[in-house]
């Protein structure tokens, strides 16, 4: 129907009721500079080609810098459209309950795209990448903020009439292309679409725009969005003795008949560790250390053997604690340089080099090296003074320049010394008590050692972050009596991981009635 | 240069009669400007009309081709103000800016304009931002174009109407002496769609033709008594003027339906997601065809009393659609209505909800309760999802309640604001909290987390105005505020900078300077470096503060530099000097950066040339999982990632390879004493001999050590 002015405006007749036409309706959700327009323009190129009325839109503004964006596509078939026909209203915002298509370029924006309400069980397809872009507040926690994918994922299967789901990012980066092109792939192998593959690879080729890799991830995830959606596993590949190490793979093998079935990944990984971090004699005392918690969770576990999992867990991260040495050693191997060059996807004829950023201090450097002369580095005024202006500042140290390897070959030879170390009796000291006081509580309440095996987790990372942990720690195992339970003892946990100033952990202990 | 090119894209404000013009909405806009004959543009870029600006910008050798200026206006302000062109002469003219804040900012000579009338059509295009996506307060145009009488276009968004509003507009604003706004939403700026165009006209009378013959007239200047005159002439001459034009040309527009004792009516902008709500109630076709009468006001002020009237002839009810709050229209047609004695029920955000967008299912909702109160048969068919259905849709929501955290905008990667917070953060450590005043701009992303910092923001260029009152001589504490080179020379200058000397002020200015007017797309400003053909750039914001008589002033020219940023910033929260400390903290804008730099390295690696890129990592060995750099950096590309280690269960840190090397992560790691998990690879392209010698020894070296460690390694990383 025309516009008209007032004047004329007599009733026209319309067909209650009769067999409506209807656009397709197609929401992408995408972060800025996930190519979110790119894919919009696309679909409307594919379908102008194929005859189609099409209409996108979007809201771009801030959103472009990072924020969650969406685009909105109508397509109109031109069956319906006819020659005289007039053109159709479209619409410029998607409604609930009304989408037919929602391409997600990552799982959150998918379950965003489910709180909106524009996947429905009844309607709409929902094409996501399962990856995960992390949101800040994921990003920003202490420990462990990341959200549940899979839950995500379920309430992707729940909420969609069907879902073509699975980690486009990791396809496209596979053929060396972006979402954007893997998305287009797996659209057009939904089948959603009134269009054949060729029309897609056929709007890729006249973009113009790096067409022989998006084609390539094209075909990829074509073929992949038959396959039923699924999340990808996480990458875990567990490590193994190297094969001239009989006597350490007869530890293993010891160590692994000593333990429960459900303690036999960790105990290995745990002997793994330690033996790497010092010798076999460390990593026999580790494996005599978990035996003995062994013992009390047959006395005292659930069956579960939650108990000897935990500790054999902390108890090797506690035992390879980070010290300067340590991270000398970490930081100079051939390994590690060559998985910085697969990081940094050096090519053939590139040169690579790698500066580190290392700021280490008096305190860290007196804990490192024999007892007696880190009591005197810390006492001696002199010296101390002298240690303290040396490392005033931090260093850059290219690891991969003759100077730099060797300075921290140097450090990374002092290993056989640690055992002499003031840090050494310190950590050994601390682990101790640890696991004296998880025993203990093992007696009175077995849940309770499991949360007080997790809380060795709160001392980690270095410098001011590793003193904060350690006070956190402290002042948790200072209640621990008074702790009625593994739920109130778990909270305490999440709070002194809540915040930086320990604010949130004080509020819970009083929160508890728990005397500081 | 802008952020966003619309080289290839202006070429279609080439095309002539009878040729379809495909494209964007605000592509559309200019096109319809051209072909309304217009002798001058110009305007103050913001979402959504951002691009309106860049397009004008990329079409300027068009524009010139045409006899038409374009000006890149200082502020909103300036460009309402550039309108006084069409006051004596017959010149079309239109500035757009981004509403309501551009609004707010104009309404000084937007008042003034309005008062003493026009001559030439005078056209504001403004960009309306409310709703989804928004980035301002939730206000109404509307109430300028009220306060002023100024008329005000809503045209239906498709690209035809809008094309044929901005002719109509420029009548209109002739037929009444009037300058009118054009209100386009968001999602109008951006839809893509096609129309048929007219050729271009070259304006008859040009700005040359003003020049040379100038004309003045006391009547047209707000001075009294014409200021009385003027006031007359809206009510006596203008105001009916423009309802005769309207209503001659039909600019408002009725659609008929079957069942006709109700109507709807509606703001232009609402039309097409009010007829997808329509059809999902069964109540239209694809096409538009409506089975209840529909009032469209493409003119949404003035209102035309008769039309109204006719309208509602025979309906019992109407319902009004009206975006936004207060409920202006409703309450005048209850007005006019009621002294026509006209008795039909007038419904709105009785039915609608008050504020919010009007989304389709806002709409839907709405008009269910209207029917459902008026014609209840007509929509009892409509299938109401089945109970299965909900109870998914249900058990999906239940499943991923809280897992769905928000993504607001934030700094880029490697962005220089970035590490100006940083080292607010870490000067925070020792000095404590202070109370920051935030402005305008990309830089008001320290507000959310991971920085958290800042505690108002009171409008572009006002950050120092906004810690005016904390001026005392009881502490020694300052405020800081922070402002951007947008906002700095958009008013920053006088209404921040100036007032502080004035008021002798001892608080912090930080002046984010980097290079662009970033937040709104990387337009240039006075201080952009980049030659600009048709501007003139490079003028340092240290001259101009200095020249407002602030004599405490550090420029820096490296904000990654965080050792120096911090100790300039303590020094200026420190200092025994008096008047306002200014830090210029000076850094190109990444993204424009990067959108400049990487052809030009790829290129240069191509043609065989040694280049060197850098970029950061973590190793995960070392990371503990606890994120303090991250808290204190929020870069996109510094993210988390599965431990690899069997044993730890928190994330460790890693940088993905969107990283641009800015070398923030290495200076936090030191300046905050983090971690030694931090390391910076440099990638050389094309070595030289010397290059590949050197690299040649020490892997010899390297490599025989690093077999003699490998006896003892046994965790392969």
């Amino acid at each position: 129907m025309t516009a008209q002015p007032l004047p004329t405006a007599p009733p026209a007749p319309t067909v209650p009721g009769a067999a409506r036409e209807r656009s397709i309706r197609i929401a992408v959700l995408a972060m800025g500079g996930e190519g979110g327009g790119v894919l919009a323009d696309w679909i409307v190129k594919m379908a102008e080609r194929a005859g189609h009325r099409a209409q996108t839109t979007s809201v771009p503004g801030v959103a472009q810098r990072t924020g969650a964006t969406i685009y909105y596509i109508e397509l109109f078939p031109p069956k319906a459209a006819g020659s005289n026909a007039p053109d159709p209203v479209l619409a410029l915002m998607p409604v609930p309950g009304d989408v037919d298509v929602v391409l997600a370029s990552e799982l959150m924006e998918a379950g965003r795209a489910i709180q909106r309400g524009i996947v429905t069980p009844d309607r709409t397809t929902l094409v996501t990448s399962t990856n995960r872009v992390f949101a800040m507040t994921e990003k920003i926690a202490l420990g462990d903020g990341r959200v549940d994918d899979a839950a995500l994922f379920e309430a992707c299967t729940l909420a969609a009439n069907r879902l073509v789901a699975f980690d486009m990012a990791a396809l496209a980066e596979r053929n060396g292309s972006v979402i954007s092109a893997a998305l287009f792939g797996a659209l057009a192998g939904s089948r959603a679409l009134p269009f054949a593959r060729s029309d897609f690879e056929e709007t890729i080729r006249e973009g113009g725009v790096g067409v022989a890799p998006s084609l390539r991830a094209f075909g990829a995830s074509f073929e992949e969005a038959v396959k039923p959606p699924g999340l990808s596993a996480p990458d875990r590949t567990m490590p193994s003795a190297p094969a001239d190490r009989q006597d350490l793979a007869h530890l293993i093998a010891s160590a692994e008949a000593a333990v429960p079935a459900a303690a036999r990944e960790v105990i290995r990984a745990g002997v793994l560790k330690t033996a790497d971090h010092q010798d076999l004699a460390y990593a026999r005392d580790y494996v005599a250390r978990v035996e003995r918690m062994v013992a009390v969770d047959r006395a005292h576990g659930d069956g579960s053997h939650r108990l000897v999992v935990e500790v054999a867990r902390y108890l090797a991260l506690g035992m390879a604690y980070e010290d300067t040495i340590r991270v000398a050693e970490l930081k100079i191997r051939a390994s590690r340089f060559r998985r910085v060059a697969e990081e940094v996807r050096l090519k053939d004829g590139q040169i690579l080099e790698i500066a580190e950023f290392l700021h280490p201090r008096l305190q860290e450097i007196a804990e490192t090296v024999p007892a007696p002369l880190g009591r005197f580095l810390l006492n001696v005024r002199w010296a101390r003074n002298m240690v303290e202006a040396a490392t005033s500042s931090g260093k850059v140290v290219t690891t991969t320049s003759l100077r730099g390897f060797l300075m921290l070959y140097a450090v990374a030879r002092m290993k056989p010394l640690r055992r002499r170390s003031m840090r050494w009796a310190e950590e050994q000291a601390h682990l101790d008590r640890w696991l004296a006081v998880v025993a203990e509580t093992a007696a009175r309440d077995h849940d309770l050692a499991v949360e007080t095996a997790e809380c060795l987790n709160l001392v980690k990372g270095y410098g001011d972050t590793h003193m904060r942990g350690k006070t956190n720690y402290a002042r948790i195992l200072a209640v621990l009596a008074q702790v009625p339970s593994a739920a109130v003892l778990a909270d305490l946990r999440k709070a002194a991981l809540a915040d930086e100033h320990g604010n949130k952990l004080t509020e819970a202990m009083a929160r508890h009635g728990l005397a500081p | 240069m802008a952020e966003r090119s619309f080289k290839e894209e202006v070429q279609s404000l080439y095309l002539g009669e009878g040729e379809v013009f495909r494209g964007e909405g605000i592509l559309a806009i200019t096109k319809a400007l051209l072909q309304a004959g217009v002798s001058y543009v110009g305007g103050y870029q913001g979402a959504p009309i951002s691009h309106l600006m860049d397009v004008l910008s990329d079409a300027n050798d068009i524009l010139a081709d045409l006899g038409v200026h374009f000006e890149s206006s200082a502020s909103e302000a300036t460009a309402a103000a550039t309108l006084a062109a069409s006051v004596n002469y017959p010149l079309r003219g239109a500035v757009t800016f981004k509403s309501t804040v551009g609004t707010n900012v104009a309404s000084d000579a937007l008042a003034n304009l309005a008062s003493g009338g026009v001559t030439g059509g005078a056209m504001m295009i403004v960009g309306e931002d409310y709703g989804e996506g928004s980035s301002i307060m939730q206000e109404r145009s509307h109430a300028f174009a009220m306060k002023s009488q100024v008329w005000l276009l809503d045209p239906r968004p498709n690209l035809p109407t809008i094309v044929n509003m901005v002719e109509k507009g420029f009548e209109l604003s002739e037929a009444s002496n009037t300058p009118v706004m054009l209100e386009v939403r968001i999602r109008a700026c951006h839809v893509y769609g096609s129309f048929v165009c007219k050729d271009n006209v070259r304006p008859s009378f040009t700005l040359k033709d003003a020049l040379e013959n100038p004309r003045r007239d006391v009547n047209r200047i707000v001075l009294p008594p014409a200021s009385y005159l003027h006031e007359k002439e809206k009510l006596e001459t203008r105001w009916p003027a423009a309802v005769k034009f309207i209503q001659d040309n039909g600019l408002n527009e009725v659609f008929a339906g079957d069942v006709d004792d109700v109507g709807i009516v509606m703001q232009g902008g609402m039309y097409n997601t009010a007829l997808r709500a329509l059809e999902l109630l069964d109540l239209a076709d694809a096409y538009g065809n409506a089975r209840v009468p529909l009032y469209v006001l493409n003119v949404t002020y003035p209102l035309v009393d008769a039309e109204f009237v006719k309208f509602c002839a025979g309906k019992k009810a109407i319902l009004i659609v009206e975006e936004g709050q207060p409920e202006f229209i409703e309450q005048a047609v209850n007005t006019i209505l009621r002294r026509a004695d006209v008795q039909t029920r007038v419904h709105g955000k009785d039915m609608l909800p008050m504020g919010g967008e009007y989304t389709g299912g806002v709409m839907r909702d709405g008009f269910a309760r209207f029917f459902g109160k008026y014609h209840a048969g007509l929509i009892a068919h409509v299938p109401k999802p089945a109970p299965e259905v909900k109870d998914r849709v249900k058990a999906a929501l239940d499943r991923i309640d809280g897992q769905v955290h928000g993504r607001p905008p934030s700094f880029c990667t490697g962005c220089p604001e970035r590490p100006i917070f940083t080292a607010m953060k870490l000067v925070e450590r020792d000095l404590g909290t202070h109370h920051v005043s935030c402005d305008i701009g990309c830089h008001l992303f320290s507000i959310l987390p991971p920085f958290n910092i800042g505690a108002t923001t009171m409008g572009y260029g006002l950050g120092g105005a906004g810690a005016a009152a904390f001026n005392t001589k009881e502490t020694s504490k300052r405020a800081i505020s922070i402002m951007g080179d947008g906002g700095f020379w958009h008013n920053g200058i006088a209404s921040s900078v100036g007032n502080a000397v004035f008021n002798k002020s001892d608080n912090v200015i930080i002046v984010v300077d980097n290079g662009y007017s970033a937040a709104t797309g990387g337009q240039d400003i006075l201080s952009s470096s980049a030659a600009n053909p048709i501007r003139a750039t490079g003028n340092p914001i240290e001259k101009a503060v200095r020249g407002m008589g602030a004599t405490w002033v550090k420029t820096l020219t490296n904000t990654y530099d965080l050792k120096t940023m911090t100790a300039t910033l303590r020094d200026a929260l420190t200092t025994p000097a008096k008047g306002p400390k200014v830090i210029v903290a000076q850094s190109e804008c990444m993204l424009n950066k990067q959108r400049r730099v990487k052809p030009q390295i790829a290129k240069a690696v191509k043609d065989g040339k040694r280049m060197v890129r850098q970029r950061f990592g973590v190793d995960a060995d070392t990371c503990t999982g606890d994120h303090s750099c991250i808290r204190l950096s929020g870069c996109p590309s510094l993210t988390v990632a599965p431990n690899p280690d069997p044993l730890r269960k928190d994330p460790v840190t890693q940088v993905i390879n969107s990283c641009v090397g800015c070398g923030l992560c290495g200076e936090v790691s030191h300046a905050a004493v983090l971690c030694p998990s931090f390391f910076r690879a440099s990638i050389i392209d094309n070595p030289t001999g010397w290059d590949r010698f050197k690299a040649r020894v020490r892997d010899r070296v390297i490599g025989w050590l690093q077999r003699r460690m490998a006896r003892d390694e046994i965790v392969a990383a």
